[in-house]
């Protein structure tokens, strides 16, 4: 194993078809058309020196080391930005460039400190290299003259130094190493998107500055890593390198945050992580981070974190550890007496989204092969189960259309009910990529989401409507494009269900679905919308990217629809820069959907009630499976309370703090007889557990994630499980523990089951993966290079199918009691109920929830910024800190559910969607009043968490 | 949850699935209210909605009555002691 060192080709690749050669250094090349003559070079193995180039950002021409001559033009331009054309011929290397880079590499080393022995660059420092690559021998200027280096020249204080800012958790800027070579400016602008960085002053006094001369941590800079990864010295260091030193060999793994699943190198030093470092071959990325998968690694090493099993008869027990053996003999006693005792169908499991393909599809199998039961769910349940529905209903598969590459051909972009700069960072920079280069943007949310207005960026169209009225906007949409003229026929004759669609467009066409009439409850003017339907049956190539704000209401299954319906009608299925995709919450949502997580349906996606389906794994498995569907999570919940569910192995997933509607939560869980949590801390859940099982992150072991776009992506191991297991371990041993006769070796020998049984796996295999990098699914004989775009030829179900989606108010409504419209969302910084993110450096970015108030509603309640306010609503009330914004319209609060101790969800009801029982988490009806501190159900839970965290035997950390 | 709050969420489950199919084209909407509980409600689940038919109904949308004989009723209770074909007490 060794350091995977990625070429730089310096300038980025050119798109065209139109291949042009040329001569270098005697080497004929051939290169498409609008190629720079470095990265022709580079193709050719000629490293042309560079100080200022780097292929992820284009081309700047600022440091003039990479001159080169051309036959017949006169001087010595800059190979960065002079593109290649037929039959020249260039010379990289003559007397005169020598002489011309040496001097210019004397003059950044006059103003550059002498202390590579003990900088944290040294070994991964462009600048040593290159004085290498030229030659330098000597800095005929001397260094005494005026300098950036030096806090003092002699006795007088040196105005043009400025000390190391170190404000950011992660990465140091020190000035007295900057070349200037714009790199982190242009990443900054180019790669992140968010403008953050500029260079001030002129000439010598040119320096790098976040914001207006601020530090790092008080400007806009959202800590992504791209400009730490374009500068090519030691002035933008990771911490981390600075405190362990380079590191020795690294492996290709996927993030365990969102569901973008970016690819990254996990750079190592013996077993110690030294760094994550984004990777250019990682397809869903490009290259590109965020700050949590770049930097918010360190709960992976946090003293929270549990390494031995443990078990207690009581909740109200402390914990005794115990021997793994002990752990898994008291569970699988447990269950088989609850079974005995209750019946077969009173335990079950819930697979986590944040585990491996592998270890989900373990658990749904331990659970339909050893409990004899379908009782498995997932928590897309809470999440996008409405997509898996909706979508399965319209175009015969449950997933996105497109990969996130198809961002770069789109021309109108609706977003709704997502805010992916926040929640989706990197497919945020994407979108703003193409944004920037003139592609229109429609955004339908009741915030103003910083996509409305930011650098460089502007929707066209921001529709701000009430919570809550989703389907009657997307229908009035709807309406707009059908009834002026503007559906795509053809496509819809071709490839949709005619008759469907004439129903359809019958239904949509009636008045009452008109943006004049639905004006007055969903509180979006009838001429934006209107302007906004015509934009996007008309702009080119439309794309609809949707999140939780779509499919966590009472009708999320319908609004997924009527988005399936709108892209149907508009002709945006099939093609590169088009489709319907939703953004997917935790990292790998898609893939334990996939795996049969759901207690309807095995791997693949196909019916329990399916005889052949069963039939497969039945013979593979030697068991009869029930063709029955299971229970899901509320269900699960809803049997507890009433005395007939009583056990559960929950594989890491927090249901108490992530799942709506505490109180009945903790109500169901308090019912059951053995809970089982399996997880790398002692999460909100494990309050109500009699076995702890430790789980191993995902630097511990191998495996694949599938992310938003489909695809399937290798994790690898790079360090030893510190708890001894890795996950898809555990859960083998437990069914050892249970009689189950299972001898997985390894991950991929569970793949192998997978691609056996399912056959939109069928040429999946590490192997495979291996030499493909990664394949979105379907990827079988029919698509043996995976499906980057789906229904490429036709619907996976036939005909595309349109289907009436009639808006239906909730029931969860405002009135004197509870006024306010609670809706909620993530921030960048933090991820889900923030178990990981919270026990990284990220909480000095949000270290509470608060609650965002329009002026207008809190002046009206007395609040003022800051403030401690009680919110509530009928399920119940919590106390957090007011911050007071017009992002959200009058009559809309907004929070985030980072923080275990605001409890949101005790707030949120038990009201959910018809066809999923997905909660409605985006609406709650509230009233919002001024108040001292935490209610009682925070205290009353503040002290049972504790009490449910002591540890016999163990001294507790003050907290 | 008491029994009481325990029905009136089916209840409600049950007429939300209804609504929905109300809105859809005449000829789909009592089998599309029976496919979607079939294929989507634990046997536990459609015994309680059967309770809440054989007891008059009380509360549920008609849509939901005219569906119910294309419902699979589930078949008796599994006895607990019984083990139903899983393995014995460890």
């Amino acid at each position: 194993m060794s350091l995977i060192h990625e070429i730089d080709y310096g300038t980025p690749a050119s798109r065209s078809e139109r291949q042009v050669t040329l001569t270098i250094d005697g080497r004929a090349v051939t290169v498409p058309e609008g190629t720079s003559i470095m990265r022709a070079s580079m193709e050719a193995g000629i490293q042309i020196p560079k100080l200022c180039a780097t292929d992820m950002v284009d081309a700047f021409g600022s440091c003039r080391l990479c001159l080169v001559e051309v036959e017949g033009r006169n001087g010595t331009p800059s190979s960065c930005t002079t593109p290649v054309s037929p039959n020249m011929v260039v010379h990289t290397q003559t007397g005169r460039l020598k002489d011309i880079r040496r001097g210019v590499m004397e003059l950044y080393i006059s103003d550059h400190p002498l202390d590579c022995l003990t900088c944290a660059a040294n070994g991964d420092c462009e600048l040593q290299d290159m004085a290498g690559a030229v030659g330098l021998r000597d800095v005929r200027y001397g260094y005494q003259g005026e300098n950036h280096v030096r806090a003092r020249n002699d006795d007088a204080i040196n105005p043009k130094w400025m000390p190391k800012d170190e404000s950011n958790p992660y990465f140091t800027y020190d000035p007295s190493k900057c070349i200037v070579c714009s790199r982190c400016v242009r990443a900054c602008e180019e790669v992140q998107g968010t403008f953050a960085l500029t260079i001030e002053g002129r000439g010598f006094e040119s320096r790098v500055s976040p914001g207006a001369h601020e530090h790092f941590l008080d400007s806009e800079c959202v800590s992504c890593g791209a400009c730490v990864q374009a500068c090519p010295t030691a002035t933008l260091t990771e911490k981390s390198v600075i405190a362990i030193g380079q590191p020795e060999h690294s492996a290709v793994t996927t993030c365990a945050y969102c569901g973008v699943g970016c690819s990254f190198k996990a750079e190592m030093r013996g077993e110690e992580l030294v760094r994550m470092v984004p990777w250019k071959d990682g397809q869903a990325n490009r290259g590109h981070s965020c700050v949590k998968g770049r930097f918010a690694y360190g709960y992976a090493s946090h003293r929270d974190r549990i390494l031995n099993p443990m078990i207690r008869e009581n909740i109200s027990d402390p914990w005794r550890e115990v021997t793994w053996e002990e752990a898994f003999s008291h569970i699988a006693t447990e269950f088989r007496r609850i079974q005995y005792q209750y019946g077969r169908d009173a335990i079950g499991g819930i697979t986590s989204s944040r585990c491996t393909n592998e270890e989900t599809f373990l658990v749904q199998k331990l659970v339909r092969a050893g409990f004899g039961n379908n009782n498995v769910d997932t928590c897309a349940r809470v999440c996008h189960s409405p997509t898996g529905y909706g979508l399965g209903q319209a175009f015969g598969t449950s997933a996105g259309t497109q990969n996130f590459d198809s961002i770069e051909q789109s021309d109108v972009v609706i977003v709704i009910g997502a805010n992916p700069t926040d929640g989706h960072p990197v497919f945020g920079s994407r979108l703003k990529k193409r944004l920037r280069q003139g592609a229109k943007l429609i955004v339908i949310d009741p915030r103003r989401i910083d996509l409305v207005r930011t650098p460089h960026v502007e929707a066209a169209y921001h529709l701000p409507l009430k919570p809550g009225t989703n389907v009657a906007v997307m229908t009035a949409l709807a309406h707009v494009i059908v009834t002026e003229g503007l559906a795509a026929e053809a496509f819809i004759r071709e490839r949709c269900d005619w008759s469907e669609f004439e129903d359809w467009a019958a239904f949509v066409s009636d008045k009452a679905h008109s943006p004049e009439v639905t004006e007055s409850f969903t509180g979006v003017p009838a001429d934006l919308l209107r302007g906004a339907a015509r934009l996007f049956a008309s702009g080119g190539n439309g794309a609809i990217y949707y999140g939780l704000g779509v499919t966590e209401h009472s009708q999320g299954s319908t609004t997924v629809m009527a988005i399936a319906n709108l892209a149907m009608a508009t002709g945006n299925i099939g093609r590169p820069g088009v489709g319907v995709n939703p953004l997917r919450g935790q990292n790998n949502v898609q893939g334990s959907c996939d795996m049969g997580s759901f207690p309807h349906e095995l791997p693949g996606y196909r019916h329990i009630s399916d005889d052949a389906t069963r039939d497969t794994f039945e013979k593979l498995w030697g068991v009869t499976l029930n063709n029955e569907p299971g229970l899901r999570i509320p269900n699960m919940l809803d049997a507890a309370v009433e005395g007939t569910f009583k056990g559960i192995y929950i594989q890491g997933e927090d249901i108490l703090q992530s799942d709506p509607d505490t109180r009945h939560v903790s109500a169901g869980l308090e019912a059951m007889e053995c809970v089982v949590v399996h997880d790398l801390f002692l999460n909100e859940t494990a309050n109500y557990a009699h076995v702890f099982l430790p789980g191993s992150t995902f630097l511990e072991k191998d495996g694949t994630f599938t992310n938003a776009e489909r695809r399937i992506n290798r994790v690898r191991r790079v360090m030893t499980p510190k708890n001894g297991l890795a996950d898809w371990e555990v859960t083998q041993k437990l069914a050892q523990a249970m009689g189950l006769n299972w001898n997985y070796a390894h991950p991929s020998e569970i793949m192998d089951e997978i691609a056996a049984t399912t056959p939109s796996f069928g040429m999946v295999s590490y192997d495979y993966l291996d030499k493909m990098g990664s394949v979105q699914w379907p990827c079988n004989e029919a698509h043996p290079k995976g499906s980057p775009i789906m229904h490429v030829d036709g619907f996976v179900r036939g005909k595309g199918k349109f289907i009436r989606t009639e808006y239906v108010a909730t029931d969860e409504r405002t009135g004197p009691r509870f006024p306010l419209l609670l809706t909620t969302g993530r921030i960048l910084s933090q991820y889900n109920v923030g178990a990981q993110t919270r026990r990284t450096e990220n909480v000095i970015w949000h270290a509470e929830d608060r609650l965002e108030i329009h002026p207008h509603d809190a002046e009206q309640r007395g609040i003022k910024d800051g403030d401690w306010i009680k919110l509530a609503s009928r399920s119940g009330d919590t106390t957090l800190r007011a911050q007071i914004t017009d992002r959200v319209s009058p009559g809309v609060v907004y929070t985030t559910f980072h923080h275990p101790d605001t409890q949101a969800n005790v707030i949120t009801t038990d009201f959910s969607d018809w066809a999923t029982n997905c909660p409605e988490y985006k609406v709650t009806a509230v009233q919002v009043s001024p108040s001292n501190g935490p209610t009682q159900w925070q205290e009353d839970y503040n002290d049972l968490s504790n009490r449910s965290r002591r540890i016999a035997g163990k001294i507790q950390a003050a907290e | 949850m008491s029994h009481d709050q325990g029905r009136e969420k089916l209840i409600r489950m049950a007429n939300q699935i209804a609504t929905f199919f109300m809105s859809q084209p005449e000829t789909d909407r009592a089998k599309g209210v029976a496919t979607h509980i079939n294929k989507f409600w634990e046997p536990r689940m459609r015994r309680h909605l059967f309770e809440c038919l054989d007891e008059g109904a009380d509360g549920l949308m008609p849509l939901v009555v005219e569906a119910s004989t294309l419902i699979h009723r589930p078949s008796s209770q599994a006895k607990p002691g019984t083990s139903n074909g899983i393995a014995k007490p460890l």
